[in-house]
């Protein structure tokens, strides 16, 4: 896709810093036939951070997941990736599959997709896909058993294994995914994205229907990708003692408009992220609404 | 009786239950006896016979609609007995804390090389036990039906079983199979052992070019369109008269040689070349070693396919194609490569199918295989390569069985011929099926890896 690759001249700073984004989504609009899910949304995601997009329900922020991870075509507006060596792709232009296999843009869905009849450690090898598929030389060499492709297995095993030690499932790794509890499949679709060397993870609501101790599993294993992998993590959730504990920065949804962007801190105090979550009396939606100035946008 | 301690002690929560339900259970019965009793009236009480004049006259069978409604009864009534105590038994030993016995200990371990075993010596258990070669035709040849079977049924588990693409119009590949051998052997006189890959290629190429139009299409849709597409292959080999034929096919197509050298009589034969007499069984003989070899390539390969990523990524589209396109996997490319193997294994089964008759003709083709060879692979346990193979020997072979149940004549009187229970019977093993077994005879999935026991 050499169309959608685009070199910048000078390779990007350093990771960290605001300036140094791994996603930048440009005045991304989606519309369903009359409805506008998404309007006129922009926002970035700095490298290394983990960043949250929240709102109220029907906000439009699984629409903006999907946007992002090449489901859904983007009416308008732009959604660029940087990779660290400065590669850029424009995520809305690539087939459905090449935002995971080219951009590394990896997902989560919000009602799990595992493959529930094959195994833990199957559902992770499926993840390393591209890799097995090249060393088994487009299944030709496998098919005749050549040693090149049984090496690039026993290290894709490896790496397997190595995760599902993280995610702690070392004894039930040969059983089929589906038997696992909810808990665990949810901590087991992260790891299979994760097996995908992704540069961006998005998770869609990862909490929901957790209960508190597999939230704390939960929060363990995001700050453990974050500081050890080379992944920025951006995620919708609904749990805001996940959400407050572990974003560097909060994105805020609410009629498919972004109504705030910034740290926890600030966040947590704005107006209209308050007005938003907490609902005010009439004349008050009126009063915040002309404050922010998008009367008539959102009905 | 080992535990008998341990059941006894809680036996008391669970044993009432069978035993204070005896009323409901006669209940039950008599129901199912009535509605046998209203089944019975219109289609068994009155035989119409021909009378002394032109008229019919009705014959009340009266005796034999009493005789099945109590027999229904008997058998529920001890069916539900046997059933609730299987339960209870089983309740008994879950709240002792016994885990359930191992089911069956893994069937494919034993089942496998004994079928494998039986399949290579077959042709010498039926000379010895036919009392000679000729004699042991039948059993060959019933032999090389099987494995034709067989084949077709792992050929089309990799895109049924494996990737879980619906296909009604298998039957189609082993079409362009057959006549790609037939008419490349007649027209152009190529050898068998040219046109046995050639043959796959072009059914493969067909798999594609079905694949490519029907890619967007799941379960129901599929299955449809891949129905058409076999018939449309069939109306075109019956239609284009020019090319195929027509309707009487193609005759005269050369037989199999032992790799260049002729099954014939005279010098250079393959008797002759060996220092055997000669006998026309030989042939017969290598057709069935040659089904067999190329069905073992067949599920040879699909095993090996499914350690690899490709055939890892087939189970993972029958399970969850979106969470297939998040991990990055082409679901296009890998439809059309289950799509394109499965149709050349087909082919290549066409192609054994050609040389074996000598002739082709697109009745052979119809739907009816299709329904055989999909049934083979429901029945069989979607995936199970083993299942396949013993659902291809009951679904081919016991019809042949019924054949030769004639002493039956002197139970049922002479009037009596199995044959004609066929279809009463292949209905009942269907109902029994998806009583006991809806997801096939063998229906765990083996996990193609494992990480235990694996040293790193």
């Amino acid at each position: 896709m050499t169309l959608a690759t685009i070199q910048d001249a000078p390779p990007a700073a350093v990771s960290g810093g605001p300036d140094d984004a791994v996603l930048i989504v440009d005045h991304l609009t989606m519309r369903f036939g009359g409805l506008t899910a998404v309007g006129d949304v922009s926002f970035k995601v700095g490298r290394g951070d983990i960043t949250a997009l929240i709102g109220p329900n029907g906000a439009g922020k699984t629409t903006v997941f999907n946007c992002i991870t090449g489901f859904y075509k983007p009416t308008e507006g732009m959604i660029r990736l940087r990779q660290a060596d400065g590669a850029t792709y424009m995520l809305e232009r690539l087939p459905g599959h090449d935002v995971n296999r080219v951009a590394r843009v990896a997902r989560t869905f919000q009602n799990i997709r595992l493959f529930p009849q094959m195994t833990v450690l199957e559902n992770l090898l499926v993840a390393m896909h591209k890799p097995l598929m090249r060393a088994s030389g487009f299944s030709l060499a496998g098919i005749l058993g050549l040693s090149g492709y049984r090496k690039a297995e026993a290290a894709a095993i490896d790496k397997a294994a190595a995760w599902i030690a993280r995610i702690g499932l070392t004894h039930r790794a040969d059983e089929p995914a589906g038997d696992l509890p909810y808990g665990d499949q949810r901590r087991l679709e992260i790891a299979r994205a994760m097996c995908t060397d992704p540069v961006l993870l998005c998770l869609d609501e990862p909490a929901a229907g957790l209960n508190p101790r597999e939230s704390g599993e939960l929060n363990t294993l995001l700050r453990l990708i974050r500081d050890e992998f080379d992944t920025s993590v951006l995620l919708i959730e609904h749990d805001m003692s996940v959400v407050m504990k572990i974003s560097d920065r909060i994105v805020v949804l609410d009629y498919g408009i972004k109504i705030a962007d910034g740290t926890p801190e600030q966040i947590r105090t704005d107006t209209r992220v308050i007005a938003a979550y907490l609902g005010v009396d009439d004349e008050e939606v009126a009063a915040v609404e002309a404050e922010v100035g998008l009367t008539g946008a959102s009905a | 009786m080992a535990q008998g301690s341990t059941i006894g002690q809680v036996a008391p929560t669970v044993a009432p239950r069978s035993t204070a339900a005896l009323p409901a259970l006669l209940k039950d019965a008599a129901l199912f006896a009535l509605v046998t009793l209203g089944l019975a009236i219109p289609v068994v009480a009155y035989r119409t016979d021909l009378g002394q004049g032109t008229g019919l006259v009705l014959t009340g069978r009266w005796g034999l609609v009493a005789s099945l409604c109590l027999a229904i009864f008997v058998l529920r009534l001890a069916q539900r007995l046997v059933l609730a105590e299987v339960s209870r038994r089983r309740d008994a030993r879950i709240l002792a804390g016994v885990a359930a016995p191992p089911v069956a200990v893994r069937p494919a371990r034993i089942l496998g090389p004994l079928t494998l075993a039986i399949a290579l010596t077959l042709p010498f258990l039926a000379a010895f036990g036919s009392g000679g070669l000729s004699e042991g035709r039948y059993w060959i040849d019933l032999g090389i039906l099987i494995l034709t079977y067989v084949m077709l049924g792992w050929g089309l588990n990799i895109v049924v079983g494996l990737a879980g693409l619906l296909d009604l119009g298998y039957v189609a590949f082993y079409a362009v199979g057959a006549y790609s051998y037939a008419l490349l052997s007649t027209v152009f006189g190529l050898s068998f052992w040219i046109c046995l890959p050639l043959s796959g290629l072009f059914a493969a190429a067909f798999g594609i070019l079905l694949g490519f139009p029907v890619l967007r299409l799941r379960g129901d849709y599929l299955a449809i369109v891949t129905l058409a597409f076999g018939e449309i292959i069939r109306l075109v080999l019956i239609n284009w008269t020019d090319f195929s034929g027509g309707s009487a096919g193609v005759s005269s197509i050369p037989r199999v040689n032992f790799f260049g050298v002729p099954f014939a009589a005279g010098e250079g034969g393959f008797a002759a070349l060996f220092g055997l007499s000669f006998n026309p069984m030989h042939r017969v003989v290598f057709l069935y070693y040659l089904i067999l070899v190329l069905a073992l390539i067949t599920n040879l390969v699909t095993l090996r396919m499914r350690r690899l990523p490709l055939g890892r990524a087939w189970e993972a589209l029958r399970e969850d194609e979106i969470a297939c396109r998040s991990l990055g996997i082409d679901t296009t490319i890998t439809k059309l490569t289950a799509f394109a193997l499965g149709a050349m294994f087909a082919g290549f089964a066409g192609s054994f199918f050609a040389v074996r008759q000598g002739f082709v003709s697109p009745e052979s083709f119809n739907f009816l295989e299709s329904a055989i060879i999909l049934a083979i692979v429901v029945l069989g346990g979607m995936g199970s390569q083993i299942g396949v193979a013993i659902a291809a020997i009951a679904m081919v072979g016991a019809p042949e069985l019924l054949r030769n149940l004639g002493f039956l004549r002197a139970v049922f009187g002479e009037g009596f011929d199995p044959n004609e229970y066929r279809l009463l019977l292949f209905g009942l093993a269907m109902v029994g099926m998806m009583v006991w077994r809806p997801r096939g005879l063998i229906s765990e999935r083996t996990p193609s890896v494992r990480l235990a026991g694996r040293k790193s």
